[in-house]
């Protein structure tokens, strides 16, 4: 399983994409998306998802 | 060039008379301001030097130079009930607001051209839209970027303090000298108001714990910055009923701690801004609260009166805002840093202000023979230079002064919702806005004046003069204040 960014709330401040350990997340046409096969939901490196954490945004890091 | 006092302005006659002869018809503008009201006379030479140029840290600053906030950090930490980050509308003023985000790339290119274009710049600040020290890489970018091309340019940041000991040897080395943090609270149980979470060591904290961690990294990072000589303000959002009687406490902690300036910014509260806040109707402080609570806060750390609130892609004097003038399509590619502009304008600023400080001191004497116990309220119609030189109709603020025979003290900013006068006429309605921010003021003096917008302000009880066009401020409101409540007769000056 992996996380996706629902784009239509997403505020683009880019928090996500360095907080990530597995570098999944970069920005495609001026939104951040998440790399599904990069994504392992933290799993290893943290006790909770890092983008699900840090985002200012609710439920806009969610499982896809 | 709708700037407050043009370079041409400034390089031609620097006496009133003279301004009198060819007055400028610039379009709408406004006056500026955020900053200690401390002068070269109550400061060591070595602190008034750091801060003589810097609009946010002098009052007397404020009137003459500008600064530009870079919006590269749109990344943050924690969230706050008073911020929403997603709203982006660019006829909003208040902090956090930005309308479009930049590269550190991008970022240089902008200040090089508003350099190039804005003589008064002197200050480059980042201060979000996010945290500047959180989202690092970015700020750290920036300014090295900017550093290279405009070496005299002062480099700013504002945080919310939780990344800042992580920051504070790499601010050093940058040779950042101002810091701004923003702090609150210094009691966990009134943070967890304020604060529904923070982010810190890759783990999201909510309720106390969050604040409790906030507040003990906001006390380090002071502490950190005071012992490396940093000059550092403090902003505080008043909240009345969460914090405003605790910010005394916030005042004395952060003297304590070496603070050089202490900030009591009004919450902005509005529910279409989709702030927590906003939404749950937590209201902002009044003019009188806000006042109330700055004197008494009196004597402890510094106070800033001049703060703007401003965005955190702000460009220009305080009070008047020129992002839209620098947006991204209208940038060329490539430009090069012409620093002529700037270094023109510094020279004549410093024979302005050597003038400015003779009237001023000239006014603290006239006030002193006052034979009166009076105080009143005066509200100027002001482009900046610390001159009365703008039309009533054009004021998009009102500067407000004190007077009393123990001197002439600045002691904040009206807004007006919308300039009464668009292009030429005014409005009644608007007029009546124009009316009720001006509640209280006992005198407005202004370059210029219709007769029925005059009349209507004298029928609610406001005087209105234009008598002293293009004067010092401070010279106009103590030939005024004498005229009106007497001076003893030996001491009164030709």
């Amino acid at each position: 399983m992996a996380y996706k960014i629902v784009a239509s709330q997403c505020s683009v401040c880019g928090a996500c994409e360095f907080e990530c350990p597995n570098v999944a997340i970069s920005m495609k046409r001026d939104m951040y998306v998440i790399d599904a096969v990069k994504c392992t939901q933290c799993e290893g490196h943290f006790d909770t998802p890092q983008c699900v954490s840090v985002c200012p945004m609710p439920d806009t890091c969610v499982p896809v | 060039m709708a700037n407050f006092v043009s370079l041409d302005n400034l390089l031609t006659p620097t006496s009133a008379d003279a301004m009198r002869e060819t007055p400028k018809t610039s379009g709408c503008s406004s006056s500026t301001s955020c900053g200690s009201s401390a002068g070269a006379g109550d400061l060591p030479p070595e602190v008034w030097n750091r801060i003589k140029d810097h609009p946010c840290y002098s009052e007397e600053a404020h009137h003459y130079f500008a600064r530009m906030h870079v919006a590269v950090a749109p990344a943050c930490n924690i969230q706050c009930h008073y911020c929403n980050r997603k709203y982006d509308c660019s006829n909003e003023s208040r902090p956090g607001v930005v309308s479009e985000k930049l590269t550190p790339e991008q970022a240089m290119r902008k200040v090089i051209t508003v350099a190039n274009e804005v003589p008064q710049l002197s200050v480059l600040g980042i201060a979000g839209p996010g945290d500047a020290c959180y989202d690092w890489k970015k700020t750290k970018e920036t300014f090295s970027l900017v550093a290279k091309q405009i070496p005299d340019i002062k480099l700013c940041i504002s945080t919310n303090g939780l990344a800042l000991p992580d920051r504070v040897d790499e601010l050093v080395d940058m040779n950042v000298d101002h810091v701004t943090i923003t702090i609150n609270m210094v009691d966990p149980a009134i943070g967890a108001k304020i604060y529904p979470w923070i982010f810190y060591k890759n783990k999201r904290y909510t309720g106390l714990e969050a604040s409790q961690i906030l507040h003990e990294r906001q006390m380090q990072g002071l502490e950190m910055l005071t012992a490396r000589g940093i000059l550092t303000k403090i902003n505080s959002v008043m909240i009345p009923g969460i914090n405003d009687e605790h910010l005394k406490v916030v005042n004395a902690e952060v003297k304590k701690r070496g603070a050089f300036l202490h900030n009591i910014m009004p919450l902005i509260s509005d529910p279409a801004h989709g702030t927590h806040f906003g939404l749950t109707g937590q209201r902002g402080p009044k003019h009188s609260e806000l006042k109330a609570l700055q004197d008494a806060c009196a004597g402890g750390a510094n106070l800033m009166r001049h703060c703007r609130q401003c965005r955190a892609d702000a460009v220009g004097l305080l009070g008047e805002d020129r992002g839209q003038e620098f947006t991204m399509d209208q940038l060329p590619e490539e430009i090069a840093y012409d620093p002529s502009k700037r270094h023109a304008y510094r020279e004549v600023v410093a024979r302005e202000r050597n003038d400015h400080v003779a009237a001023k001191q000239d006014a603290t004497l006239t006030l002193g023979s006052a034979d009166s116990d009076a105080s009143i309220l005066v509200a100027i119609a002001t482009k900046g230079g610390g001159r009365i030189n703008q039309h009533f109709g054009h004021a998009k603020e009102f500067q407000v002064y004190e007077a009393s025979s123990a001197g002439v003290a600045f002691i904040g900013h009206r807004k007006v919702d919308d300039a009464y006068c668009q292009g030429g006429f005014g409005e009644d309605a608007t007029l009546d806005s124009v009316i009720r921010t001006l509640d209280g003021i006992d005198i407005v003096l202004c370059s210029k004046i219709g007769d029925c917008p005059k009349d209507q302000l004298e029928s609610a009880g406001i005087r209105v003069s234009d008598e002293w066009a293009y004067e010092y401020i401070e010279s106009a409101i103590s030939t005024h204040y004498t005229r009106e409540y007497g001076a003893l007769p030996q001491a009164r000056r030709a």
